[in-house]
């Protein structure tokens, strides 16, 4: 053996120290052994760090993992009027979905179900622009309010569609439709801009938003909470199992003060013509009709609307879109009279007893040009009641001349003019009350004494909107209490059997010098319809119950005075016919305001129309 | 009874601790396994006949004496660098060039070399005079860096670092002088700068994610925040054999295979990882144990890097689970499910019976 060792060492190598090589490779070998200890002690500390030190953290993010929140949309509240009819609804209905990571195609599978169902551009464009806010195992709506036809069709298929679903969910429906369009505005898709507005976390599960009207104003207390569902999923997002549901509440019911059979008769009575209606309860300042005409109906928006259809109601006449009642700015024209009268008197300027002779013709010293009355040869002489029974214009002229017009102004501001009422809808017109200030301000131009003579009769600067008209006559109805003129009456919270009143808050009290003062132009207003003279006798009831109103023209065209209106003007030339009322007088429950473009004569065409709206609300009054 | 069995059938001579610890380790793997399959029993028992295989080859392996394996080392060597070499023209598999399709099974070549390069260098450094010489050293480091080029360009970085890893424990253990040993470690983190210049982007991308996994949580990062979630979630006690979360949800990437201690750790708990490092701890001690008992050179420095290196294993499967070290492809050795590993080590291991067995031989 030795000797095959050293046979072995024989290419002139030195001999091999065996023993002592042995010792160097024992302690080498040891070396080496506290190495590799002193490394998985190392690592050893690591674990000990991940599984002690941070426990709780890598626990958390180990649940976070495994468990998914799937929220679920509350139904939204609905929304009835005060007799307790449903205006806004949720009825069943379908919707296409699409899990993205499903699918492998995307594409390709929209092609082949548009052979389906109907998949327009928009409606793509809009998934599309949708996908962004979901994960790609999420599920994204592809189509809303399927046909049953479209149900059936894919449902023979679906086979062929891993990743699509149908998926039941409750769809907003209108069933007045474009009745109260003005009122209720719409639902429609929720999009990124509307997202800016909400809680976005209470939004991850809802499809649909109030975009205008009351289901904008209430979009809060329609909603709801959403609610959650927590499952358990897997790395790729498989749901395996639900753990355990919090339950959505659902949005609030609302139920509004309008009343839809008064809004059913003022949408009657305006007919063809554009238009504009507001009542009010001057009682409480609720809202019982409040009617823009045209209109349009607001359940083609719930699903989108179509490019056809938004085109066709862009190009329709009168401007569907527009809600006049808050958004439309008119001369109030005459029917300002009753507030620059009562004016006169709570301040002093004149008495019930004083007269001014009306000669058809009103001259402001050092003006040739005369301010006309509209009765060729004038009324003669006239009291305030006579004044606004026959709305003698020269009157007027003379008061506000005597009044000056930042008295006037600022009277008048009591009521609510120049200034938004309030009302819960977005998006109101203030309106302008004119002052010396205002033209400063606004034209940077001293104010002439001409102009305080037109604004007597509701003339040059002066613009109203049909829900501040109804809502300053409401004022004067009830002694000068002024509300915000509210269309929630009351409110429903999910769960609760009695629904809670909402009261419309006060804004201010106008106040009463003399009480006589306001009765006087009560009294003026109820001869308007039932003086011997009245300028709407037309509209006089039978028995019953008596109006006060106030006709109004609000001018279009500039145009000389005394050049009169007749048929043959061209009909967007006309001006609008205005005309304001309550009743019954002696105890008024209800107020109206009535705008009908290119109407011509307030008494001719808008007092009939106020007149329907007074019958259709106390005809069911009574009937209480 | 003894005469039912011929009197020259000799009893292999195993190292029953090492053994037992190997067969607890394996015992335990399989359990773990079970779980991290998705309680697949297939599954299991593949792994199980892939044991059986790697036992057969240790208990040949252990009776071929080690002057034996001596004399087969070189063409042993030649052999791995030949099928290195053809790899590299007709290997296959998934993005790497790593697999040898022999028509009945395919195989690693690289696998070899795991043995290979030790194997030569205790051939090499056997007759020499120890500390070894310059022109010595010279020479076991191009015997280390051929085949761990060749490994490295498939690319498997991982296999390649073991390998050379393995050479270096040999010259290690040869008694390379310190002032050597520490000129060599200035050397190498001087040409760090230059092997990221030639590492492969994925490889870069690894390292990248190891350095801060957060800042791609859902990419490349994913792997190690999962893994780590794993484990940390799994506490002291863990979450209880079958009720892994990460794992069940198939949250841990490559469960079964190279990450199956996230598993352990997250089932198990910080007391199921400090059980598994303490068997491994064992069975590497017991085989630098049984190198010291060597008499020949060339069985200490093979028993000794051959230890050494399947403990390296150990630490940077856990260091890479944990988040301590980039990602590489290292199994977790004797647990991790499939590839030709398991047989490679057993075989390994075999060796060392060998010169446990042979312990009383001069050779």
């Amino acid at each position: 053996m030795r000797l095959a060792r050293f046979t072995h060492s024989t290419a002139g190598q030195p001999l091999k120290e065996e023993a002592q090589e042995g010792r160097q490779f024992r302690k080498r070998a040891l070396v080496a052994f506290l190495i590799i200890f002193a490394a998985i002690f190392l690592i050893a500390l690591r674990y000990v760090y991940l599984q002690v030190i941070s426990y709780q953290e890598f626990t958390t993010r180990s649940i976070n993992n495994q468990v998914r929140i799937v929220p679920v949309a509350p139904n939204r509240g609905l929304i009835y009027d005060r007799r307790g009819r449903p205006v806004a609804e949720n009825r069943p209905a379908y919707r296409l979905e699409l899990v993205p990571e499903k699918v492998d195609d995307i594409e390709q599978v929209i092609i082949s179900l548009g052979q389906l169902v109907e998949l327009p551009e928009d409606v793509l464009e809009k998934f599309e622009e949708n996908r962004k806010r979901y994960r790609e195992f999420d599920s994204v709506p592809l189509k809303f309010n399927l046909t049953e036809e479209e149900v059936a069709r894919f449902a023979v298929d679906r086979h062929r569609f891993t990743g699509v679903e149908i998926v039941p969910y409750l769809s907003r429906y209108y069933p007045f439709g474009e009745l109260l369009t003005h009122v209720l505005g719409y639902v429609g898709r929720l999009d990124v801009d509307d997202l800016n507005r909400v809680d976005q976390g209470n939004y991850r599960g809802t499809t649909h938003i109030g975009k205008s009207g009351i289901e904008r104003y209430y979009e809060n207390e329609l909603h709801g909470i959403s609610g959650n569902e927590k499952i358990e999923t897997n790395a790729q997002g498989r749901v395996l199992t639900a753990l355990d549901r919090e339950n959505p509440v659902h949005g609030d019911d609302l139920i509004l003060a309008l009343d839809v059979q008064v809004q059913q008769a003022a949408w009657d009575a305006l007919g063809d013509r554009p238009g504009a209606v507001v009542a009010i309860d001057p009682n409480d300042g609720s809202v019982l009709a409040l009617v823009s005409k045209p209109a349009f109906d607001p359940n083609l928006f719930v699903h989108g609307i179509s490019r056809k259809d938004y085109n066709a109601i862009l190009a329709a006449p009168g401007r569907p879109l527009f809600n006049r009642t808050l958004l439309g700015g008119y001369e109030p024209g005459s029917t300002l009279k009753p507030f620059v009268g009562l004016a006169g008197l709570e301040l002093g300027v004149v008495t019930e007893e004083d007269r001014v002779f009306s000669s058809g013709g009103y001259y402001l010293p050092g003006v040739s040009r005369p301010y006309r009355d509209w009765k060729k040869g004038g009324h003669g002489w006239v009291d305030i009641l006579g004044a606004l029974e026959q709305s003698v214009n020269t009157y007027f002229y003379q008061l506000a001349y005597d009044i000056g017009i930042d008295r006037m102004h600022d009277y008048l501001a009591q009521f609510g003019f120049g200034m938004q009422t309030g009302l819960d809808l977005l998006g109101e017109n203030s309106g302008v009350l004119p002052s010396r200030g205002w033209k400063r301000a606004f034209y940077n131009e001293p104010w002439y004494p001409g102009e305080t003579v037109i604004a007597g009769i509701g003339q040059g600067f002066n613009v109203v909107t049909p829900v501040q008209l109804a809502n300053a006559l409401a004022t004067l109805a009830n002694g000068g209490t002024r509300y915000m003129p509210r269309l929630l009456y009351a409110t429903k919270h999910a769960g609760n059997r009695q629904a809670d009143k909402s009261s419309s808050p006060l804004v201010s009290q106008v106040p009463v010098i003399n009480e006589n003062n306001w009765n006087v132009i009560r009294e003026g207003m109820r001869r308007v319809v039932h003086g011997a003279s009245g300028t709407a006798r037309s509209i006089r009831p039978e028995s019953g119950f008596e109006i006060a109103g106030k006709s109004g023209t609000a001018q279009v065209a500039a145009q000389a005075a005394d050049e009169d209106m007749d048929e043959t003007t061209a009909a967007h030339l006309r001006h609008h016919a205005l005309f304001i009322a309550y009743a019954p007088v002696t105890q008024p429950s209800i107020v109206v305001a009535v705008v009908v473009e290119h109407g011509g004569g307030g008494s001719r065409e808008a007092a009939p129309v106020a007149r329907a709206v007074i019958d259709a609300w106390l005809s069911q009054e009574l009937a209480q | 009874m003894k005469r039912l069995i011929p009197g020259w059938v000799k009893w292999p001579q195993l190292d029953v601790p090492l053994l037992l610890g190997l067969m607890l380790l394996m015992g335990f793997g399989l359990v773990v396994l079970y779980s991290a399959s998705g309680e697949q029993m297939e599954v299991v028992y593949r792994q199980g006949t892939r044991i059986v295989v790697g036992l057969a080859a240790m208990l040949v392996l252990s009776q071929v004496p080690p002057h034996i394996l001596r004399i087969w080392t070189p063409w042993l060597y030649i052999l791995g660098i030949a099928l290195l070499l053809v790899t590299w023209f007709a290997g296959e598999g998934r993005g790497a060039d790593r697999w040898l399709n022999l028509g009945v099974f395919r195989f690693q070549p690289s696998e070899i070399m795991k043995l290979a390069v030790p194997m030569m260098m205790a051939w090499y450094l056997h007759p020499r005079r120890l500390p070894p010489e310059a022109s010595s050293i010279l020479i076991s480091v191009a015997i280390l860096v051929v085949p761990a080029v060749l490994i490295a360009r498939q690319p498997d970085l991982g296999t390649a670092l073991l390998v050379a890893v393995s050479g270096c424990f040999a010259l290690f253990l040869s008694g390379l002088q310190w002032r050597v040993i520490l000129g060599f470690a200035a050397a190498a983190a001087a040409a760090a700068p230059a092997l990221w210049l030639v590492m492969h982007e994925y490889q870069r991308n690894r390292v990248r994610t190891f350095l801060d996994p957060e800042s791609d949580p859902l990419g490349s990062g994913w792997n190690i925040i999962q893994s780590k979630i794993a484990v940390g979630s799994g506490g002291v006690l863990g979450k209880g054999w079958l009720n892994g979360t990460q794992s069940r949800l198939e949250f841990i990437p490559e469960r079964h295979t190279d990450f199956i201690l996230a598993v352990l750790s997250e089932e198990l708990g910080l007391l199921g990882v400090l059980f598994l490092f303490a068997m491994y701890l064992f069975i590497a001690g017991r085989g630098l144990y049984v190198a010291g008992m060597a008499r020949s050179t060339y069985a200490r420095l093979l028993a000794g890097s051959l230890s050494l290196t399947f403990f390296v294993y150990v630490l940077v499967n856990a260091g890479m689970v944990s988040g301590l070290l980039p990602v590489v492809g290292v199994p977790l050795p004797l647990i991790s499910y499939g590839g030709t590993s398991i047989v490679t080590l057993l075989a390994g291991f075999g060796i060392l019976m060998s010169i446990y067995g042979h312990r009383n031989f001069i050779r």
